[in-house]
């Protein structure tokens, strides 16, 4: 896959750091306004395929995005399930919100309502590293290419 | 409020339309985007910001990727002739559409009219109580990881499936040479 | 009432769609056009006259204000990723039938062998 002029390139190089900064504090006031792990998640996955896009193929090297795509997306499910057996751990059910009760926090500030926000992070590691790899499979690779 | 609704839901039915009947696959895509960014719009009248988020990334990479399954194999749609097939599969299609359409005016009769709090039954817990039990200010974050965390651990795995699924049928590697 | 009517008659539309056409991204854009529609009559079905969008803020403060429906909305949240990872998942069978036939069309897809 070949990349486009160089208006294109110097315009996505302006855009994908603030994608990818507004990506993360979508994610991380994911309990206080709108948005969350799915709405980052998918701006930074947004903000890679941008950059294939608009730089082609072969200068970001789909073979290692490939792997830590995928790496990332079982991190976040590994995660997010992780963060649900503490639950059991504590001697509760499962998703039981741990931290909540150890510190509950202030409501409307940051760093509140317990495990929510650590969640929301396991959520948006997965959804990026997923959407990435999907597009990198789907839209990238050639019929008969060697991944 | 309710006349751009329904504004936009005719806008989307156009669309369909469109999408479903023109004779160029890429333009029928773009048609598609036509109904997704205007159910963008929908959501933010019906008061649901975190949808419209969601919504409006999602629509613009599934249409890249549409797009470019498109242009990697071909534009063209199959020419369709008018046969005997043709016409069992209309008669078939009308079958289907109207049996749906008679259970669901069945099931209209009993759904709450539309903006009246009559539907909010199973919802009550959750606004009266979702601040004080999770502590999160939104209180879609609280249902979706707090309340009703399965859920969210399911579609994880659902995500997961089809990424696994998707490099299988695609891989390149270890396939027989036909 | 007449926005619900709307919306089932665009999931009638996708299920025309699906019966009728024989072209295999003809067919994802119908399924597309079916899961739209469910998110949509979802969505309205959570809407409430004169409701605010479900989020506490400051200026709310303690007051009881009315909010909108959180439930439907979160369910539609993760129905519509979903939506995403299937479509791919579909247009992938799609482009891996296009390179063993040479075709999109259902007609034509006959030979199967094992």
């Amino acid at each position: 896959m070949k990349g486009m002029t160089l208006i294109v390139k110097q315009i996505s190089q302006l855009m994908v750091p603030s994608i990818f900064l507004l990506g993360i504090y979508v994610i991380l006031h994911g309990h206080l306004t709108p948005g969350g792990g799915f709405a980052g998640g998918i701006l930074i996955a947004g903000c890679f395929v941008l950059l294939v896009l608009a730089y082609g193929s072969d200068e970001v090297k789909s073979e290692v995005r490939k792997w830590r795509a995928s790496f990332s997306e079982s991190l976040g499910i590994f995660m997010f399930w992780f963060l649900a057996v503490l639950g059991l751990v504590q001697g509760s059910y499962f998703f039981y919100n741990i931290i909540a009760k150890i510190n509950p926090g202030h409501p409307g500030q940051l760093f509140s309502a317990g495990i929510i926000p650590l969640c929301n992070m396991a959520i948006g590691i997965e959804v990026a590293g997923a959407l990435f790899a999907i597009f990198i499979t789907l839209a990238v690779l050639k019929a008969g290419e060697k991944l | 409020m309710l006349t751009s609704l329904i504004l936009l839901l005719v806008l989307m039915i156009l669309g369909a339309i469109v999408a479903l009947e023109s004779k160029d696959l890429l333009s029928g895509i773009i048609s598609l985007g036509i109904i997704g960014f205007a159910l963008t719009v929908i959501f933010i009248v019906l008061q649901a910001p975190d949808l419209a988020i969601v919504q409006i990334i999602v629509e613009t990479l599934t249409l890249v990727i549409l797009i470019a399954a498109v242009l990697k194999t071909t534009r063209k749609d199959t020419s369709e002739k008018t046969d005997t097939v043709k016409i069992i599969l209309w008669i078939t299609g009308l079958v289907c559409v109207i049996v749906f359409m008679l259970a669901a005016v069945k099931a209209l009769q009993y759904l709450p009219e539309f903006g009246s709090a009559e539907s909010l039954r199973m919802a009550k817990v959750y606004i009266d109580q979702g601040l004080a039990l999770t502590g999160a200010s939104n209180l879609v974050a609280a249902v979706i990881l707090d309340f009703r965390g399965y859920d969210t651990l399911g579609e994880a795995t659902v995500l997961f499936t089809s990424v696994v699924g998707i490099i299988a049928v695609l891989r390149t590697v270890g396939r027989k040479q036909s | 009432m007449i926005v619900y009517v709307l919306a089932i008659l665009l999931f009638l539309i996708g299920l025309y769609g699906i019966v009728v056409k024989r072209n295999l991204i003809k067919i994802v854009i119908s399924l597309m056009i079916m899961e739209y529609a469910i998110n949509l009559f979802f969505a309205l079905i959570g809407y409430r006259e004169g409701g605010a969008a479900p989020i506490h803020t400051e200026e709310l403060g303690d007051n009881m204000v009315l909010f909108v429906d959180p439930l439907p909305q979160a369910l539609v949240l993760t129905a519509i990723v979903i939506g995403l990872g299937t479509t791919a998942l579909l247009v992938s069978f799609a482009v891996r039938i296009y390179e063993k036939y040479d075709t999109f069309d259902v007609r034509k897809i006959r030979k199967l062998r094992g």
